[in-house]
C-alpha cells in the first residue's frame, strides 16, 4: 500500500448559493483546488453527496461533475453515506490512490439544501434511518439526537447550560472564518433563549441548512514531496457502521461506529490521541459533539460536555477542536461536511489557518459521521 | 408513501409483528435476515408484547411531510416487556405529563395521510397504561 498525499484544497463559503446550481458550487471549490495544486489532470473523481435526488432530482453525480470540469472520460462516481458522505468520499479516494491503481485522485462534497423547503429538508434527512420503521414513527433527525440528549443529560445530570459549550466554541472559531455561514460569536444565554426545535435540543444547538462544496486533491506522498511544501499526509482512513437505527442499540449514548473506527484509525497511523493537535468533530447537534469526545476517547464516559465546558476544547485549549466552525457554525451542507474538515484540518497543518492558528499543528483528526453514528469515517492527517 | 412499500411493511407495523431467532432467542423489530449475535438465519415471526416503558422522548415541533397535524407531538423509544425495543409517537396524554420510565401500552392508531386522496396510513402508537 502506498502511502497518500494531499496537494490541493479549496472550498466555497457555506451559505444560500441561489444563483448557483449543484454542478457549479462543485466546480467551484473543485477548481480552486486544482489551482492549489498546480495540476490540470486527474484520473479519478469521487463526489460525496447525500439529497441530490430528493432536491435537485439529480442522481449520476460523478459523471455530472466529472464533464462540467471539462473531463468527461475520467473515473468518476458519486458517494453517499448520509452525513457522512463526504468523508466517505475521501475514503475511497485515499483507497484509490493507495492501491497504486491511480495516481490523482479529486475527493469532494457537495450539497445544495435550500433548493427544497424546510419540511422537504426534514423528511429526506430522515433516509438517514430505516424509512419504514424509523421515519413512520414521525420523528425527525433533530427528534433522533434530542433521544440521545435528554437521556444523557438525565444519566449523568447534566444542565442544559453545559450542552451549548460546542456551539459557543464554533460560533468563536468561525468569527474568523470567511468560509464560515454563521461567522459570529454567540453566548451560552443566547443559545438557551433560542427556541426549542425537539425537546430538550435548542435551536443554537443545532446546525443549519445551507450549501457549500469542498475539494481536495489526492497523490502518492512520493510525488506530493516533490509538488507541495509543506507536505500533508494522510495517514489513516477508517470506517465503521453501527446498527442502522437508534432505537435498536443497547447502549444509545455509545459511538460505537467512531470508536470502532478511531481505534482503526490510531493503529493505522500508529499514533497515540495525545499527539493530536487539532480536532474536526461532527457536532451536526451538540449532543453529537459531547458524545463524540467520548467515542474518540478525549473524555470520559458521560464527561464529555463538561470536557467541553471546562474550555478544553477552545483554540488555546488541550484538544483545539473544530478551530474553524464546526458544523454548528462553519455549516454542514450534508454531503460536503466531511471534506470541509479536510480542508480545514489541512490549513491548520500548512500554518494557513489565519486568527485560528493552532501554533505547531502537527497531527489533525476528522470524524465525519453518517445518521446518528450508524456511519463513521475518521482521518488522521499528518503534517510531513 | 407508495403502495407497495406500504402494503408491504403492513402486517410488521399493524401488529407490531417482529422476528425472534430461533437459536439463540434474540428478538428483533424489524425482522433481520441474519442474527448479529449468533449468526443464525432462522426466524420464527412473533408479535410483540404490547407493554412497555418510557425509555426516553423527545417533543416534534418541526414536522416532516404529513405529520404537521400532529405538531407538536411526542416520540420516544419504548421498551418493551420482551426486551426489544421500538419507536413510537406517544398519546391519549398532555406533553407535560410525559415522563421518563413511564408505563405505556400499545394501541392501533392513525399514522399520517399522503396527501387529500392518497393512503390513510395505520400503525402503533403508545399510550399510557389505562389502570
Amino acid at each position: 500500500m502506498r502511502k497518500v498525499g494531499i496537494i490541493g484544497i479549496g472550498c466555497t463559503k457555506v451559505g444560500e448559493h441561489w444563483s448557483t446550481s449543484l454542478r457549479d458550487l462543485f466546480a467551484e471549490a473543485a477548481l480552486k483546488a486544482l489551482d492549489d495544486a498546480g495540476i490540470e489532470k486527474i484520473e479519478s473523481l469521487y463526489v460525496g453527496n447525500m439529497l441530490s435526488a430528493h432536491a435537485q432530482q439529480q442522481e449520476h453525480l460523478g459523471a455530472l461533475m466529472a464533464d462540467n470540469i471539462g473531463i468527461p472520460g475520467v473515473q468518476a462516481l458519486k458517494v453517499e453515506a448520509a452525513c457522512g458522505s463526504g468523508g466517505m468520499a475521501v475514503h475511497e479516494g485515499f483507497k484509490a490512490v493507495a492501491s497504486g491503481l491511480v495516481d490523482f485522485v479529486m475527493v469532494g462534497g457537495v450539497e445544495k439544501m435550500t433548493d427544497i423547503s424546510t419540511p422537504e429538508v426534514t423528511t429526506a434527512l430522515m433516509m438517514a434511518e430505516n424509512r419504514e420503521y424509523s421515519a413512520f414513527s414521525g420523528i425527525t433527525f433533530v427528534g433522533l439526537n434530542a433521544l440521545c440528549s435528554r437521556l444523557y443529560m438525565e444519566t449523568f445530570e447534566v444542565k442544559p447550560e453545559e450542552m451549548m459549550a460546542f456551539p459557543v466554541n464554533d460560533h468563536s472559531n468561525a468569527a474568523n472564518n470567511p468560509h464560515a455561514q454563521y461567522p459570529f460569536k454567540i453566548t451560552v444565554e443566547r443559545a438557551i433563549q433560542s427556541a426549542m426545535v425537539a425537546d430538550p435540543i435548542h435551536l443554537f444547538e443545532c446546525c443549519g441548512i445551507g450549501d457549500g462544496a469542498a475539494v481536495a486533491i489526492l497523490c502518492p506522498l512520493e510525488i506530493a514531496k516533490k509538488l507541495k511544501s509543506p507536505v500533508i499526509e494522510v495517514s489513516a482512513s477508517t470506517t465503521a457502521t453501527n446498527i442502522l437505527n437508534l432505537y435498536e442499540r443497547d447502549d444509545l449514548l455509545d459511538f460505537a461506529a467512531t470508536r470502532r473506527a478511531v481505534n482503526q484509525a490510531y493503529a493505522m497511523a500508529n499514533i497515540d490521541k495525545k499527539e493530536i493537535d487539532v480536532l474536526e468533530v461532527h457536532d451536526a447537534f451538540s449532543i453529537v459533539g459531547v458524545l463524540s469526545l467520548e467515542a474518540l476517547g478525549f473524555a470520559e464516559r458521560g464527561m464529555g460536555a463538561r470536557f467541553a465546558v471546562e474550555g478544553k476544547i477552545a483554540l488555546d485549549g488541550e484538544i483545539p477542536t473544530n478551530t474553524m466552525g464546526g458544523l454548528k457554525a462553519r455549516g454542514h451542507p450534508i454531503g460536503a461536511t466531511g471534506v470541509y474538515q479536510i480542508v480545514e484540518l489541512a490549513m491548520q497543518l500548512r500554518g494557513e489557518a489565519g486568527e485560528n492558528q493552532v501554533e505547531d499543528a502537527e497531527v489533525g483528526l476528522a470524524q465525519n459521521v453518517g445518521g446518528v453514528d450508524s456511519t463513521a469515517i475518521i482521518h488522521v492527517l499528518r503534517r510531513n | 408513501m407508495s403502495v407497495p412499500r406500504y402494503w408491504r411493511e403492513t402486517p410488521y407495523r399493524y401488529m407490531l409483528v417482529g422476528g425472534k431467532c430461533s437459536d439463540c432467542g434474540k428478538i428483533y423489530y424489524p425482522i433481520k435476515k441474519v442474527c448479529r449475535v449468533c449468526g443464525s438465519r432462522d426466524f420464527d415471526q412473533v408479535k410483540l408484547g404490547d407493554r412497555g416503558k418510557l425509555v426516553t422522548f423527545t417533543v416534534i415541533r418541526s414536522p416532516p411531510s404529513g405529520y404537521e397535524e400532529y405538531t407538536p407531538y411526542v416520540v420516544g423509544i419504548v421498551e418493551l416487556d420482551d426486551d426489544v425495543r421500538v419507536i413510537s409517537q406517544i398519546v391519549d396524554c398532555d406533553i407535560e405529563d410525559v415522563r421518563t420510565g413511564m408505563e405505556l401500552e400499545a394501541a392501533f392508531r392513525r399514522a399520517s395521510t399522503d396527501g387529500d386522496s392518497g393512503i390513510v396510513m395505520y400503525g402503533t402508537k403508545f399510550r399510557p397504561v389505562i389502570s
